[in-house]
């Protein structure tokens, strides 16, 4: 019987790849910049872009208005609630053999994602280090830039951000922050349920708990390296075991989790928890500028250092507006787009630019910028810790679900 | 004659329209299912005992009890003042989405929602919001609440339409001079009528409340959360292999559906006998109406409540400035909310306008045809053409939507806004047919026979008689085809590709992001959409029949 079924699947997929063909449209060569910028005239990008955080919609809009005015490219955001989403349209995608004129055209991705798409070859490049804006980028200041989760980016992804963890409290109802793990987890013990994490697998859940085994490994530079069958067990126990002690205190006793980063945001907004924490130092200024939180949150950092890591733009194989979302992926790297991202009544993202190395006048735009509040000083943001290879994600995040996914 | 072609072929067509796409959603299955080791993934799964219990605890339990209370309030209330009070109540909330009666129950009952904002601190001393769990709590009350709310009302609905056929009035006046009670005369005499007529949509609300996404993502637990959601969560991910599971998800919640719609048959016996048994020991069961009657007025008033100050939560959240536990309204207001997501909600409304008119446009075409053809042509639809009307109803979406997806793409038609629009003919002209068939069948056919005479053709019958007269039903039907496009959230995801956003996709992707106030400005217009439909619906015929008293106040 299975073997029946596999048989016909096995001539459904020829009949499929037959009817579609090998038709590979030819996408634009990098190389050539005035032939880009060219094709890209008229086109409309689909960017495919978390959608779940309304100031990060409006950025997108506006660069959006930009890449009109500049280079006659429409931008459209499709919204994803997980980027995860975009990875499966175009898997599925060449699962029914539509290898051109792919719906995808730009995908915001970093780590897991990235790794996944480009070990099944489904990307288009390498074109970032063609792109005319590319020399700006501070590659030896901020190494995350091509490297992400050590997974070398070779130009197949494009950096438009840096981010870099950040924990936020009321310092009017917590005015002394805990600022290591060993001391959250004394704090949790004396305040329960008002300290929780996204759910992994969710993508800041999982960093909170790569944070925590930073702090739990005596060699960091083993988390450089794939996680082997052999030592990831006696590297993480220590994690589980102080998690296993943390869980009994986190709020609703760890019977239930926050979504992701905004709907851990809202339970510190509605006064549920007294601690959250961000993959972005600006998010608490430019809330509180909304009015979205009460002036008293500030931001700190843990002792040792938290880490940091870079969001990118990557272009699928099969985009039938490759040349457009290059466009897209070049005006995201220019000094003023990049100074409005920072800007944390804008976004209050980092940004991947050598701002000191910038001319006059664009060194000016990001000088002219009030950080906020509650944002750190650079100064103050201490060490950004790199992101552990992609496996320990992986491994970590389904380890999580299966040690604390089912409540007992 | 060709037209005569088009009307015979209607009937056929509209059939192939509801079980081709579930058809080849469900053979789909078989390509991922075939390769790889998805079945003993799905049984490594450590939450599949935990989600399957879900599946079936939440939707077991919110359909009986939101059949529990419609029954409730139709048999203890029918006749009384209150009955048209609590109707009107409720009929509006049947063209809420769900996603946005869910994200405001979410508010409204959360430690740190409205409800405890009003009593705090002054009657609980929270300065802070309790560390309780009411919310994605782990054995799915919350969900089961938010299913009852939004069912009860539809199955309520479905009872009225059901209840002339039976007689009840006949049948209660011969209970109450055998000296029974109210309820107990209705429970005894006038529900067996009504059963068969419901039977089906109580198999669609079941269905439909054991594999709901948009509820259970928002209210739902989520360690594990129920079998729906996590086939969905696979079906989703980078990783090809975990299509596998998914598929493997599928069958088993297909599975699932099946046994329990099987287990209903036999329950449905069992509920015969001993109702038998009740009435063969004759007691009348008068006092009962004392505690029914109340108890059936609170449910009714407070799953509208529910509903309503969500919603009413929701709207205040989109004007709120800050707004901190446990101040019970925002400490200042602002509309920056709705300037700054203006574009994107004209741009999904536009959008799911389009989408619903396309669709219900559609399916009311399609309806319309087949009921002529009915009455042209003589055809008796059987039983078997209203299971294949609830056939897209009954088999969950989850199951053969993902399928259906691929074969769109490999058709050449992924993501488009016709794709999706035609996937939504699949969902809305079920609701269509089910609500005009009856009016339509019930026209008086003698007024047909006078036109003839006078010397009509059946087409001038059709425009000028038939359509016209039966305006009201008609405009009622093709509003609810419109609430039913506009709430769409999987059908739209999944054919869309993400591409095809509405008001509910974002509705429901905001709400992963938790900002209640961009939140509170989509379910604003969610809500808003569909209840100028129904407006519409009710003002055009008072309108067009301005002039014309006996078809004031028909049907």
């Amino acid at each position: 019987m299975r073997s029946a079924i596999s048989k016909l699947t096995a001539l459904a997929v020829i009949a499929i790849a037959a009817v579609a063909g090998p038709l590979r449209a030819e996408q634009p060569d990098p190389k050539n910049w005035p032939a880009v910028l060219e094709a890209a005239k008229g086109q409309t990008v689909y960017w495919h872009a978390w959608g779940g955080d309304p100031k990060i919609n409006a950025f997108i809009a506006w660069v959006g208005e930009q890449a009109e005015a500049r280079y006659g490219v429409t931008l459209e955001q499709v919204k994803l609630a997980s980027t995860a989403d975009a990875v499966a349209t175009v898997l599925a995608e060449r699962q029914a053999g539509q290898d051109a004129d792919g719906s995808v055209d730009l995908i915001w991705i970093n780590g897991e994602n990235f790794a996944g798409m480009k070990s099944e070859g489904v990307l288009f490049g390498p074109f970032a280090e063609s792109l005319p804006n590319w020399p700006l980028v501070d590659v030896a200041g901020k190494p995350a830039t091509v490297m992400d989760f050590t997974e070398p980016t070779e130009g197949y992804e494009s950096p438009w951000a840096m981010a870099q963890l950040v924990f936020e409290h009321d310092s009017a109802r917590l005015p002394d922050p805990p600022r290591s793990a060993k001391a959250l987890l004394d704090w949790a013990r004396a305040n329960p349920g008002r300290f929780t994490y996204p759910q992994p697998p969710d993508y800041l859940g999982t960093t909170f708990l790569k944070q925590a085994l930073y702090a739990h490994v005596a060699d960091p530079a083993l988390l450089q390296s794939p996680a082997d069958e052999a030592s990831y067990e006696a590297v993480t126990a220590p994690l589980w075991a102080w998690l296993d002690q943390l869980t009994p205190h986190l709020w609703r006793s760890g019977q239930a989790y926050p979504a992701n980063e905004p709907a851990l945001g809202q339970l510190l907004a509605d006064g549920e928890i007294d601690i959250s924490f961000a993959f972005n130092p600006g998010r608490a200024s430019a809330v509180i500028a909304a009015g979205e939180l009460p002036e008293t949150v500030r931001t700190f950092v843990w002792d040792g250092g938290t880490i940091g890591n870079a969001s990118f733009v990557a272009i699928p194989y099969n985009a039938a507006h490759a040349a457009g979302a290059m466009v897209i992926a070049n005006l995201l790297l220019d000094p003023e787009v990049q100074a409005r991202a920072q800007d944390p009544a804008v976004l209050g993202f980092q940004t991947v630019l050598d701002v000191a190395s910038l001319g006059e006048t664009d060194r000016a735009q990001f000088d002219a910028l009030d950080l906020g509040v509650a944002t750190l000083a650079p100064a103050d943001l201490g060490p950004a810790l790199l992101e552990p290879h992609a496996s320990w994600m992986t491994r970590i995040a389904e380890d999580w679900v299966s040690r604390y996914g089912v409540v007992q | 004659m060709t037209q005569g072609g088009v009307l015979r072929a209607a009937p056929p067509l509209t059939a192939l329209l509801m079980a081709g796409p579930v058809l080849a959603g469900l053979g789909a299955l078989a390509i991922p299912l075939s390769d790889g080791d998805g079945l003993a993934r799905l049984l490594a799964w450590n939450g599949l005992s935990g989600a399957v219990r879900l599946s079936l605890v939440t939707g077991v339990v919110s359909t009986l009890v939101s059949l529990a209370l419609a029954l409730l309030i139709v048999a203890a209330l029918d006749g009384r003042r209150s009955f048209r009070l609590i109707t009107r109540a409720l009929s509006p909330l049947l063209s809420v989405p769900h996603a946005a009666a869910a994200l405001g129950l979410a508010f409204l009952i959360s430690p740190s929602g409205w409800i405890a904002r009003v009593l705090s601190p002054w009657a609980t001393g929270w300065q802070t919001p309790p560390d309780v769990l009411i919310l994605n709590d782990p054995a799915g009350l919350a969900l089961i609440l938010g299913l009852v709310v939004k069912e009860t009302p539809f199955l309520l609905l479905m009872i009225l339409a059901a209840l002339p056929q039976a007689d009840p009035a006949r049948r209660m006046t011969v209970a109450a001079s055998l000296g029974y009670g109210r309820f107990a005369g209705w429970a005894l005499t006038v529900l067996p009528a009504v059963w068969p007529q419901i039977r089906l949509p109580v198999c669609a609300v079941l269905a439909y409340a054991m594999t709901s996404v948009e509820m259970a993502l928002i209210l739902g637990p989520s360690l594990p959360p129920t079998l729906a959601v996590q086939i969905v969560t696979w079906s989703m991910q980078p990783d090809l292999a975990w299509r596998g599971p998914a598929a493997a998800g599928a069958v088993l919640q297909l599975g699932l559906v099946v046994a329990v719609l099987a287990v209903l048959w036999l329950g449905e016996r069992l509920v015969a006998v001993l109702g038998c048994r009740l009435a063969f020991t004759g007691r009348r069961g008068a006092r009962l109406d004392g505690i029914v009657a109340p108890l059936a007025v609170v449910l009714a008033a407070g799953s509208a409540a529910a509903v309503g100050l969500g919603l009413a939560g929701l709207g205040v959240w989109s004007v709120a400035g800050l707004w901190t536990f446990p101040d019970a309204l925002p400490a200042t207001f602002t509309t920056g909310t709705w300037e700054s997501a203006a574009p994107g909600l004209l741009a999904a409304s536009a959008r799911t306008v389009a989408l619903a008119a396309i669709s219900a446009g559609a399916a009311l075409a399609l309806t319309l045809a087949c009921l002529e053809a009915e009455v042209r042509f003589g055809l008796r639809p059987g039983h078997a053409a209203l299971w294949l009307l609830y056939l897209p109803l009954l088999v969950p979406q989850v199951v053969f939507l993902p399928g259906l997806h691929v074969l769109f793409v490999w058709l050449g038609f992924g993501g488009s806004l016709w794709a999706v629009a035609a996937v939504h003919v699949v969902f809305v002209l079920p609701y269509v047919f089910l609500s005009l068939a009856a009016p339509w069948r019930a026209w008086d056919a003698r007024i047909c026979v006078a036109g003839a005479a006078l010397g009509a053709g059946a087409d001038r019958v059709f425009w000028r008689l038939r359509l016209p007269m039966l305006l009201q039903p008609v405009l009622t039907a093709l509003a609810i085809g419109l609430a039913v496009s506009i709430g769409q959230y999987l059908p739209t995801l999944a054919i869309g590709g993400g591409r095809v956003t509405t008001l509910t996709t974002e509705a429901v992707a905001l709400s992963s992001g938790g900002n209640r106030r961009v939140i509170g400005t989509y379910a604003v217009m969610q809500t808003l959409l569909p209840a100028v439909g129904f407006a519409l619906a009710l003002a055009l015929p008072a309108l067009v029949f301005r002039n014309r008293r006996g078809m004031r106040g028909a049907t």
